[in-house]
């Protein structure tokens, strides 16, 4: 019986210490891999230091769209209606990607204070609009549903 | 006239359902068999309802009516008729109700298929399914009504079904995913029977396992379906991202499997039982989780449906009866079901212990991954997200220390093992291992990686210690065939299944670690490298489907001056709704996959192009294939069909229950 306590007590140990080792090691490895999300106007007010990986929120602007003829190379401004950012970008674009359209950029403001991005994010479905970029509007006061009806084709 | 039928089945089944959730839990708490006898017939009753239901709504949409606010939505006239019979989960609203339907599915098989498991347990495992299905009916028809009408003046013409939906995929994905996740909607019926009845025995064990491994076998379809899907359609390249709403099936799928193992551990040494129904609880947790996380628009994801706050909170409602109610009963009733066996450091016991602290652990961890922004942001007020890295950084090593156990586990035996057997048996096996794991990514690559000889090396250790076992087990017998013979189907099952995670282990490593892409400009007649790959863009054609225009490009294939493929890359504009769309193409292999999407065209004539060189990328697939064959195979083993037999001792049983019962 005793020997059967031991045993018992030594899974419970192997448990816990494989537990808490887990545990230790998984909050580590979230506080080291958390984009933190940042509206336009926090961007455009130098909220943000140069390098830190973020993600910014916000609807393509009207008109900002430009493409390279001879490269991958875009580049757009994307707002809050408030302020706006230009946003450089080589790649393909989403399929869902267009002007009025609400978008997520991930990437880090570079030396030169443009910001790179290393990924475009466009929601799949168009009726759909991303938290992100709803704080973002809601943040600046905008109403989001005048302009995205006015932005989006009749459904 | 036709959709108010749909809803008038749907009002129907729920009244049954709930009909279903009462009579037949309160006859087997009083033993009035007419009660109990009930249960049957009415899950009947919820399938033929639900079905007509489900059937109604596939017909709105084949008839395109568009007085219907779901068909409006999610449909239009000139929509091929297999998407529009497929647009029925679509959408939220009908996407439920097939899950529904999905429910009362099982809940029939349920039904036919335990003729041999006592009468009180089947009346309280339906009557919980019933009230379960009941919820989820109540639920469609407070917030999300299929049936829907736009009244005084429907749209002509429907908006048409999500361009990336029009897909084989859309097809085949939900419903099978759906099938697995709802699945395990029984084994936790089965253990909250168990719990309600007393009697949490290896006989309640034997009668949940084939639910478990067929569940489980469905939802690893089902997740490898929608992987492939992503892969070839979303056009990233990517077959797995840890988006959130692909992640709460992976948490399912690792608290199942998780559970299958617990539960061969409960059937055959009649231990760890309060631990399975723990599992139990929480697999299908996961399952309402993922229900929860798709459809209150909560988390950013491509899957997300529009969001309604009052479905969200509905469907948390429901998780937090379900599984707090669940909870409350175990916490009352566990105690009383202690296990009596003893086992030593080195046994099989313990190589399934690890198994299952592994599994837990990874599956929680994935869970605190999805849901910290949602926490993070209720505290701070701050909107962060969690990317690939952090999941990477956990479930890989965690998956590689699983593998290392997964080569010892089945060659140990219960109880007792001596660590000189094990050292014995698998040193040459390692060995062996590390030699493959060294040499054949080295044939292939000509070049030393640590990362593929890992991948390789794991692959190799988990393949040769089952070849290891299988001819421990053959060599006593006279000829290797009467071995072979010998040897169970849920043998074959197991083995067949961790054969599958080898397969699948190999196909990450590799494709993870050698996969290459670049971002290209092409004029007509240019050509570009990656690997040992040529490519060149011959010509664009423009295309016309049936509800869709586009452009087509031609791009040849070349390697070492040998052609092998052309492929043919789409951009399309889906008519409707204006939404562009990228068909790649892929020259898919067993060693490597080719694949380009084609961008937009330049003023100067000049297409964009991504183009990928993926090797290995089919063994992921491959392996959830082997996985999921094995489940299946384990489940059809014939001692949960000895009828006979086992009628007699769930006969013994029952008396013993009922003693057990008297004493709660």
């Amino acid at each position: 019986m005793k020997s059967h306590r031991k045993e018992r007590l030594s899974i419970i140990l192997f448990i816990t210490t494989g537990l808490s080792l887990a545990i230790g090691l998984t909050l580590f490895a979230l506080s080291q891999n958390i984009d933190l999300f940042y509206t336009p106007t926090q961007v455009a007010q130098g909220e943000v230091e140069t390098g830190q990986r973020i993600r910014i929120g916000g609807m393509v602007k009207d008109g900002s769209f430009r493409s390279a003829n001879d490269s991958l190379q875009v580049q757009f401004a994307t707002t809050d209606y408030i302020n706006d950012v230009t946003i450089h970008y080589e790649g393909l674009l989403p399929d869902l990607f267009r002007e009025g359209q609400g978008i997520v950029v991930e990437g880090a403001i570079d030396e030169l204070g443009v910001f790179q991005a290393s990924r475009v994010l466009a929601k799949h479905d168009e009726n759909y609009m991303s938290q992100e970029v709803k704080a973002a509007l809601d943040a600046a006061g905008a109403s989001a549903e005048n302009h995205l009806l006015s932005s989006q084709p009749e459904t | 006239m036709i959709p108010e039928l749909g809803q008038f089945s749907l009002i129907l089944a729920f009244c049954l359902s709930i009909i279903l959730g009462a009579f037949p839990i309160i006859g087997a708490h009083r033993n009035n068999l007419l009660w109990m006898s009930l249960a049957r017939p009415l899950t009947a009753g919820v399938f033929v309802f639900l079905g007509i239901s489900i059937l109604i709504l596939a017909y709105a949409f084949a008839a395109d009516d568009f007085s219907v606010q779901f068909v409006a939505q999610h449909s239009n006239s000139a929509l091929p008729t297999r998407y529009k019979l497929t647009a029925v989960w679509g959408g939220h609203e009908g996407s439920f109700l097939l899950w529904t339907f999905m429910l009362s599915g099982w809940m029939l098989a349920v039904a036919i298929f335990s003729k041999s498991v006592p009468i009180d347990f089947v009346a309280r495992v339906l009557g919980v399914l019933g009230l379960l299905c009941g919820a989820y009916i109540l639920f469609m028809l407070a917030t999300s009504n299929p049936f829907d009408r736009i009244v005084p003046l429907p749209p002509a013409d429907g908006a048409d079904l999500n361009s990336a939906l029009q897909d084989f995929g859309f097809i085949v994905h939900p419903p099978t995913l759906y099938m697995g996740y709802v699945g395990f909607s029984v084994v936790f019926a089965f253990a909250i029977a168990a719990l309600l009845s007393g009697r949490l025995d290896a006989a309640w064990a034997r009668w949940s396992r084939p639910w478990a491994n067929i569940s489980w076998a469905i939802l690893t379809i089902g997740i490898a379906l929608g992987s492939w899907w992503a892969y070839y359609e979303l056009g990233w390249g990517g077959w797995w991202a840890w988006d959130p709403v692909e992640n709460p099936p992976l948490i399912t799928w690792l608290f199942g499997t998780a559970l299958i193992h617990s539960l061969a551990m409960t059937e055959k040494r009649g231990m760890f039982k309060n631990w399975t129904v723990l599992l139990a609880i929480l697999a299908f947790s996961g399952s309402l989780l993922g229900t929860f996380i798709t459809r209150s628009g909560l988390l950013t994801s491509v899957h997300a449906f529009a969001s309604d706050p009052s479905r969200g909170f509905f469907i948390l409602g429901i998780l937090g009866l379900s599984v707090g109610g669940a909870l409350l009963l175990f916490a009352l009733r566990a105690p009383l079901m202690k296990s009596e066996f003893g086992f030593d450091l080195v046994s099989r016991e313990i190589f399934l212990l690890v198994n299952n602290v592994i599994l837990v652990v990874a599956s929680a961890s994935i869970f605190l991954g999805t849901l910290f922004p949602m926490v993070y942001q209720a505290v701070t007020d701050d909107l962060i997200s969690i990317g690939p890295p952090y999941f990477n950084a956990i479930f890989v090593p965690l998956m590689i220390i699983l593998v290392l156990f997964l080569g010892v586990g089945p060659l140990s035996r219960w109880k007792r093992t001596s660590t000189a057997y094990l050292i014995q048996q698998l040193s040459k096996v390692a060995m062996a291992g590390l030699v493959v794991g060294v040499v054949l990514p080295f044939i292939f690559l000509l070049e030393f990686s640590l990362a593929a000889t890992l991948a390789v090396a794991l692959g190799a250790w988990i393949t040769l210690s089952i070849v290891k076992d299988i001819s421990n087990k053959v060599s006593n017998k006279i000829t290797i065939w009467q071995g072979l013979g010998s040897l169970s189907l849920s043998y074959y099952g197991m083995q067949a299944a961790h054969f599958g995670i080898a397969v699948m282990f190999v196909g990450v490593g590799l494709t993870s670690y050698f996969s290459s892409e670049k971002s290209v400009l092409l004029q007509p007649g240019q050509s570009t490298e990656l690997d040992a790959y040529s490519f060149t863009f011959m010509q664009s054609t423009p295309v016309t489907g049936p509800n869709y225009i586009g452009d087509e490009a031609q791009i040849m294939v070349r390697r070492n001056d040998a052609d092998i493929e052309i492929l043919y890359p789409q951009r399309r504009v889906y008519l409707a709704s204006g939404t562009p769309s990228t068909e790649m193409a892929i020259d898919a292999g067993f060693l490597r996959d080719l694949f380009v999407t084609l961008g937009e065209e330049k003023e100067s004539g000049a297409w964009s192009m991504t183009i990928y060189v993926k090797p290995f990328v089919r063994w992921i697939w491959l392996g959830a294939i082997l996985m999921a064959f094995g489940g299946t195979l384990a489940a059809g083993d014939k001692r949960y069909r000895r009828l006979r037999q086992r009628r007699i001792a769930a006969e013994n049983e029952q008396i013993s229950g009922r003693f057990s019962f008297i004493k709660l």
